[in-house]
């Protein structure tokens, strides 16, 4: 990608022509620094190591608009009686509030997919973590590109 | 032969008049959106405009002022009365002796005919029945009316969309008739049609007129941004009517 | 009383998941704008919605200020008999809304 098209990608390109852009890095963030969320997931998982994979984040490789990005979580495990998926919890690192939403399902839900519009404060990576029956979790993470940020963005 | 040849291009420059330039081809907003906000606007559930469409529909059978009517009373299944009501805005109505867009259409029933107080610009309700009336007619081609004064009205339009202003000093023709499709910081320029507005703007998080979105373009090239209501916005609004005469209606629109 | 839609299937299938889909409308304030005169605009947000078919909840979720406004959501829900879903939210404030729609099962 050629350094004029990346600067126009990531909306930089008419106020921070002295910033020095790295190539194949996103652009600094100035506003909202990414925080370390090994805190919050030690809390959801009481302390359980997720296992990564199992979970297919859809969300868009780039947010032209942070305040609304379509993102749809499918779960790949059985939802039986006795053994389901029983929360999925989304977390965006660069969010003021990380954790974005819980979701908690029960065995007539049927199917572990859950599809919403979620905010997000920057370029980051979003964290999707799935609870299963006996405290066992999944964790999945996907990097969004966001080119106006959300929460900190004042817009007319 | 002088005098001929003055005639025929006063008639060019009439007829120029009446037909504004237009893009070739003529293309809908959508066309310039992100996949994810055009799939948002073609979603007839989730579509987030649909929200206020909803709301309008149950303020249509709501009575207003001091008449005791609601919009129903007088204009029935609006499924039917509406039909392409917002295909023909702007107009110029003889009772009220100027030309409204439907938002001004929509107060002069709800002060004259509902004898209620007029609902603000951007107020949630005056958003709502706008963009209930406006998806009525969705599907039909905009065919806004040019008898005079409309015709006056279009002049100031046509002369403001030309004219650069504002500390970037750009006119609306500067990117929507000589880059639109081209990208400006991280969005492709589109055609500037008014066809799917009212629209669910997500820099808004929220639903808004078509003179909020034209104010934004004011403050885009840092001029002062004109009033609600104002002869400016109006006029443009009737230019901008006429220069996409033809292309459908599709509210509400989703953008970025 | 927030507004909201519903979306279901009006016919499915005994024991197979089929879809809901919600919209409500809501600002979802975060609570970090601030107005014109430098106010800033106080949390608000849907923090909570439960859905239940044939009264027994199928889903549930807390949500907050990072769900966008006028929050969308679509989930998975199964029956074995012909019924209704219900979805009901409610906010910070307390205001709360519902939506219902029927469904039969083939």
């Amino acid at each position: 990608m050629k350094r004029r098209d990346f600067l126009k990608r990531s909306g930089l390109a008419a106020t921070s022509m002295a910033l020095p852009v790295l190539a194949q890095q996103p652009p600094p963030q100035r506003f909202q620094p990414v925080q370390d969320i090994a805190p919050l997931l030690a809390q959801l998982t009481g302390g359980a190591t997720p296992q990564p994979g199992g979970i297919e984040v859809q969300l868009p490789a780039i947010a032209e608009n942070g305040n609304s990005v379509p993102m749809r979580i499918k779960v790949d495990h059985v939802m039986a009686p006795d053994d389901y998926v029983t929360a999925i919890h989304i977390v965006a690192e660069r969010n003021p509030r990380p954790l974005v939403a819980s979701f908690h399902l029960h065995p007539a839900s049927g199917r572990a997919e859950v599809s919403t519009r979620v905010r997000l404060a920057g370029t980051q990576k979003v964290t999707v973590l799935a609870e299963l029956s006996g405290k066992r979790f999944l964790m999945t993470q996907a990097d969004v590109l966001v080119t106006a940020a959300a929460c900190l963005d004042e817009s007319m | 032969m002088r005098a001929m040849a003055v005639a025929a291009a006063s008639l060019a420059l009439a007829a120029a008049a009446q037909q504004p330039p237009r893009p070739q081809p003529l293309l809908a907003g959508t066309t310039f959106q992100s996949p994810e906000a055009r799939q948002m606007q073609l979603d007839d559930f989730a579509n987030p405009g649909l929200l206020w469409v909803e709301r309008g529909q149950r303020l249509w059978s709501e009575p207003r002022g001091a008449a005791g009517k609601s919009c129903a009373s007088c204009h029935g299944d609006a499924g039917q009365s509406m039909r392409t009501a917002a295909a023909h805005h702007p107009r110029y109505y003889p009772a009220a002796g100027q030309v409204l867009d439907l938002e001004g259409r929509i107060n002069r029933c709800v002060t004259e005919n509902e004898h209620a107080p007029a609902l603000a610009w951007e107020s949630e309700e005056l958003l709502s029945l706008a963009a209930y009336v406006a998806r009525q007619s969705k599907g039909a081609a905009i065919d806004a009316p040019l008898e005079a004064p409309a015709r006056d009205l279009y002049e100031q339009g046509r002369h403001l969309y030309f004219e650069r202003q504002g500390q970037l000093n750009l006119a609306c023709t500067n990117c929507h008739d000589m880059n639109w499709g081209k990208t400006l910081f991280a969005e492709r320029i589109s055609q500037g049609h008014p066809a799917d507005w009212p629209a669910y703007r997500i820099e808004w998080q929220t639903l808004g007129s078509l003179q909020r979105r034209l104010r934004a373009c004011y403050f885009g090239v840092r001029a002062e941004l004109p009033a609600f209501g104002s002869q400016d916005l109006l006029a443009l609004e009737v230019y901008l009517a006429a220069r996409a005469r033809g292309l459908e209606l599709s509210p509400p629109g989703v953008r970025k | 009383m927030i507004l909201g839609r519903i979306q279901v299937p009006p016919n499915v299938r005994k024991g197979e998941p089929f879809e809901v889909r919600i919209l409500v409308q809501h600002p979802m304030e975060t609570g970090y704008r601030r107005d014109l005169n430098g106010q800033a605009i106080p949390l608000h947000i849907v923090d909570k919605l439960v859905c239940r078919v044939g009264g027994a909840e199928v889903f549930s979720a807390e949500l907050g200020s990072g769900i966008a406004a006028n929050p969308y959501m679509a989930f998975y829900a199964m029956a074995d008999a012909s019924g209704e879903v219900e979805v009901e939210w409610r906010d910070n404030r307390g205001e709360t809304g519902r939506v219902s729609a029927k469904f039969s099962v083939a």
